[in-house]
């Protein structure tokens, strides 16, 4: 109660003092020069490619470590990395990779064929001393590989069990990342906090929830980086990033919400966007009900207002899709292919010709999840262009796991439409998995939608057996063309990454992988 | 004495494991399992049951709850999923950290929820009073969150006087001023509701005493009216306010979970939203059960303070 005794002159001195010592922090806002302080979406969970899923996580990882193979600066193409060459044996099934020599993880431990070999044993083969620094989700991306055999010093030989042409983007996927198997011995299941690889940047320091702290490896096979370093902050809250890059707490942005992107018009930011290897769509009930016809089918693709959609509710961060793969995967997309153009009189007379009119639909929305943009407002704006229609539907809400509960196992019975959202690394990743007879959910795919047209079956198997990127390219888009025909979902929109960087950024651009890298990046 | 606590603590066994069963049966309930969480788009059921194997989540429901409550007798939380890290690290940090986020904030809307309570009763009615039960009435109706928005935008973003988030500088020294600066907009933003809900009980509970007759003596025998208002009046009315500050004690600790979404404080509100999100069911469990267990063992403390205070309490 000693408080009690204070005169009121010195109660009012106490407060004076305390705002006093709180305002002079001019905050030293500006972050310091050749260090890159980057505005993340969320804490990683682990430094370790072949233990995460997320791409948040990627972002990280792309720049510490190196895969055999890497996607050409802009493309979804593949060139070399840690091998500088490879050879493909004719039935498709044996890959040999010549690698690079000379070659040092970060931990000084050499990098050599025993090093590819260790990663992918690690992976895959469950009595591996190490496959318990695991679990490791996407090592079905290599389920194909029988085994790996170190040839001799710089020479790797794959082995598959079946041909499997989308076994080199999967390398170039940071699954396929190669780490430092001294350091995996090292720190046992820790590995994921003390990562060691090949890349750009060498891993410094991990301070959870605040920052993850890269530097420049100088003895980079490719060059060393421009800058001295990198900061990734975590900060999961949308409008606290775009605070921080306005207060300038952080040099570059990822996904900036569609509504902030006004704030960074003029001199001081420069936004970037790149559209990717994802697509928004609906699946369609194609089994029973008025899905069932394919001309309902077709008359919500003509229905829906998909510029409008990307436009008005997505503010411009999205691109309208016209088929089931996205033009981000340039060799392989179907460029004569033309959206459904918006024709609700077109859409009104299929309708009646099938029969359809009034037709009641019930449409599972979600509340928001990897790669749904913004599924609420969508599935609202939807909802009203097919009621436009003289289409009566019911939406269902659902919350994303929930949803994916209900969605994966199929639709019968229970929906004619659902909302769905996919980013892949290869064009063969997502038709295969949801467009093939197949692949319906009984045995075990994504096919929710139960599509199925024996020709569409027969160029997916045949583009995935074949080894020739021409003759692949040629498959996958005779398949586009007529999956658009078949039209077994509304194909809605591809969307675009952003990204925003202070004007003391420079030599920065976004990757159609998505993945952020930072070896070109200058900053001042 | 030493047979009064430790009943109490024996009392709080039942509880705590009560806790631990109900956080870990709505963990099993909630749709949606980890595996699919992590493997997103890629959830295949075969993936999915394979990940949850490697997961140990293929075990039936009774047996797993026995393997965690063993391990975690042991002192052993098990490890985090999404973060790859043992749970009990994790919460011991984030914990500390919320501590002083709403340790700051709870002296803060003590002291200043007292300080206005007080003026205020003491002058009643008079321009002094109006002003501050306005603006107590302002503080109690703006939600913290937004409050914390407001505040970002304009110390952070005009200003520049703050930083927008975080606990620490990314670089510079960790020290005692860096600490400040992070930690006044968010501790502000936390204490202005409490302190609001302070000032206006303290006020009531101070008007009802200085209209006591023991106060009208004090007057009387010419005790000067600075002294009658802080020492006489205040102290009797210490016996209500100190009551509503336990209860705001606990407000503010758990608005600490929006204001650490806002500022990016990393406390233990922000891991369990975030932990919930993943399904990251081992440290959302151990969460729960680390702060249920403060919680009880903060209640035992303040219960053996109570009665050695008030020896009539041991019972």
């Amino acid at each position: 109660m000693k408080l009690l005794n204070l005169s009121r002159r010195a109660l009012l001195a106490a407060g004076a003092a305390t705002i006093l010592a709180l305002s002079p922090f001019t905050v030293g806002a500006q972050t310091p020069s050749d260090v890159l302080v980057i505005g993340q979406i969320a804490e990683p969970k682990a430094l370790d490619p072949a233990a995460v899923t997320a791409v948040n996580d990627f972002r990280i990882l792309m720049n510490v470590y190196d895969g055999l193979v890497r996607y050409k600066d802009g493309t979804l193409e593949v060139e070399p990395s840690l091998a500088t060459s490879w050879d493909i044996s004719d039935d498709g099934k044996t890959y040999t990779f010549n690698l690079r020599e000379g070659v040092k993880f970060h931990d000084g431990s050499a990098f050599n064929a025993d090093a590819v070999k260790f990663n992918f044993d690690r992976m895959l083969d469950e009595n591996h001393p190490y496959h318990n620094t695991g679990p490791f989700p996407l090592s079905f991306f290599f389920s194909a590989v029988e085994s790996v055999e170190a040839v001799n010093d710089t020479t790797v030989r794959f082995t598959l069990n079946e041909p499997y042409a989308p076994f080199l983007s999967n390398l170039a996927y940071p699954t396929g990342l190669i780490v430092s198997p001294s350091a995996v011995e090292k720190h046992g299941s820790e590995f994921g906090r003390n990562p060691s690889g090949t890349g750009a940047f060498k891993f410094a320091e991990w301070r959870s929830n605040e920052a993850v702290v890269v530097e420049a490896n100088p003895e980079h096979w490719d060059g060393a980086p421009k800058l001295q370093a990198a900061v990734f902050r975590p900060i999961t809250d949308a409008n606290t990033r775009t605070a921080e890059m306005l207060a300038g707490g952080i040099d570059l942005m990822v996904e900036v919400p569609p509504v902030s992107l006004s704030e960074f018009q003029g001199n001081s930011y420069t936004v970037h966007e790149q559209a990717g290897p994802h697509v928004w769509f609906l699946i369609l009930n194609a089994k029973e009900g008025p899905f069932a016809d394919v001309r309902v089918r077709q008359a919500a693709n003509y229905a829906i207002n998909k510029e409008a959609i990307v436009n008005d509710v997505l503010e411009g961060t999205a691109a309208v899709a016209a088929g089931p793969t996205p033009p981000a995967f340039a060799w392989a997309y179907n460029e004569s292919l033309e959206p459904y153009p918006y024709d609700p009189d077109k859409a009104r007379a299929l309708l009646s010709e099938a029969g359809a009119e009034g037709a009641e639909l019930t449409f599972y929305v979600t509340e928001g999840g990897s790669g749904m943009l913004d599924p609420v407002a969508m599935g609202t704006a939807i909802q009203a262009d097919l009621k436009a229609v003289g289409l009566d539907v019911k939406i269902e809400t659902y919350e994303w796991n929930t949803f994916l509960g209900e969605v994966n196992p199929g639709l019968e019975g229970k929906a004619d439409m659902a909302e769905m959202a996919w980013m892949t690394n290869d064009p063969d990743t997502l038709p295969f998995l949801a467009l093939r007879t197949a692949a319906w959910p009984e045995q075990g795919g994504f096919n929710s939608g139960y599509y199925s047209n024996p020709k569409v079956d027969e160029l997916l198997e045949a583009a995935r057996r074949s080894t020739d990127q021409a003759e692949r390219a040629r498959l996958y888009q005779e398949m586009q063309v007529i999956v658009q025909e078949d039209a077994p979902w509304v194909f809605v929109a591809n969307w675009k990454q952003n990204a925003v960087t202070s004007d003391r950024v420079d030599g920065f651009s976004l990757q159609p992988s998505f993945f952020l890298l930072l070896d070109d990046v200058v900053k001042q | 004495m030493t047979g009064y606590i430790f009943k109490r603590l024996i009392s709080a066994i039942p509880v705590l494991l009560g806790i631990s069963v109900i956080v870990f049966l709505i963990m099993a309930m909630i749709p949606g399992d980890p595996a699919t969480a992590i493997l997103g788009s890629y959830a295949t059921p075969e993936n999915v049951e394979k990940l949850n194997r490697d997961l140990g989540l293929d075990k039936p429901l009774v047996q797993r709850y026995f393997i965690w409550l063993g391990n975690m007798l042991q002192g052993d939380f098990g490890r985090s999923f999404a973060l790859n890290r043992d749970v009990l690290d994790e919460v011991f940090e984030r914990f500390s950290a919320t501590l002083v986020l709403a340790g700051t904030s709870f002296i803060f809307c003590a002291f200043f929820g007292i300080l206005a309570g007080v003026i205020s009763a003491s002058r009643q009615y008079s321009i002094v009073d109006k002003a501050i039960t306005s603006a107590v009435l302002v503080g109690i109706s703006i939600p913290s969150f937004f409050l914390g928005m407001m505040l970002i935008l304009i110390f952070s973003v005009q200003l520049r006087w703050f930083p927008v988030s975080g606990m620490w500088p990314i670089y510079g020294a960790r020290d005692l001023s860096a600490l400040l600066s992070h930690l006044a907009m968010p501790a502000f933003a936390l204490a202005v509701v409490a302190t609001g809900v302070i000032a206006r009980l303290s006020r009531s509970a101070m008007l009802e005493v200085l209209r006591q007759d023991f106060i009208r003596t004090a007057r009387a025998k010419g005790v000067p009216e600075r002294s009658v208002v802080w020492r006489h009046a205040l102290r009797a009315a210490m016996v209500s306010i100190i009551p509503v500050l336990g209860i705001q004690a606990g407000f503010v600790l758990s608005g600490a979970v929006y204001i650490e979404m806002v500022f990016q404080w990393p406390g233990i509100g922000r891991m369990l939203v975030d932990a919930i999100l993943k399904r990251d069911i081992l440290l959302v469990q151990g969460g729960v059960v680390f702060v249920a267990a403060c919680y009880v063992l903060f209640n035992i403390v303040v219960d053996i303070a109570q009665s050695i205070l008030d020896p009539r309490i041991k019972t």
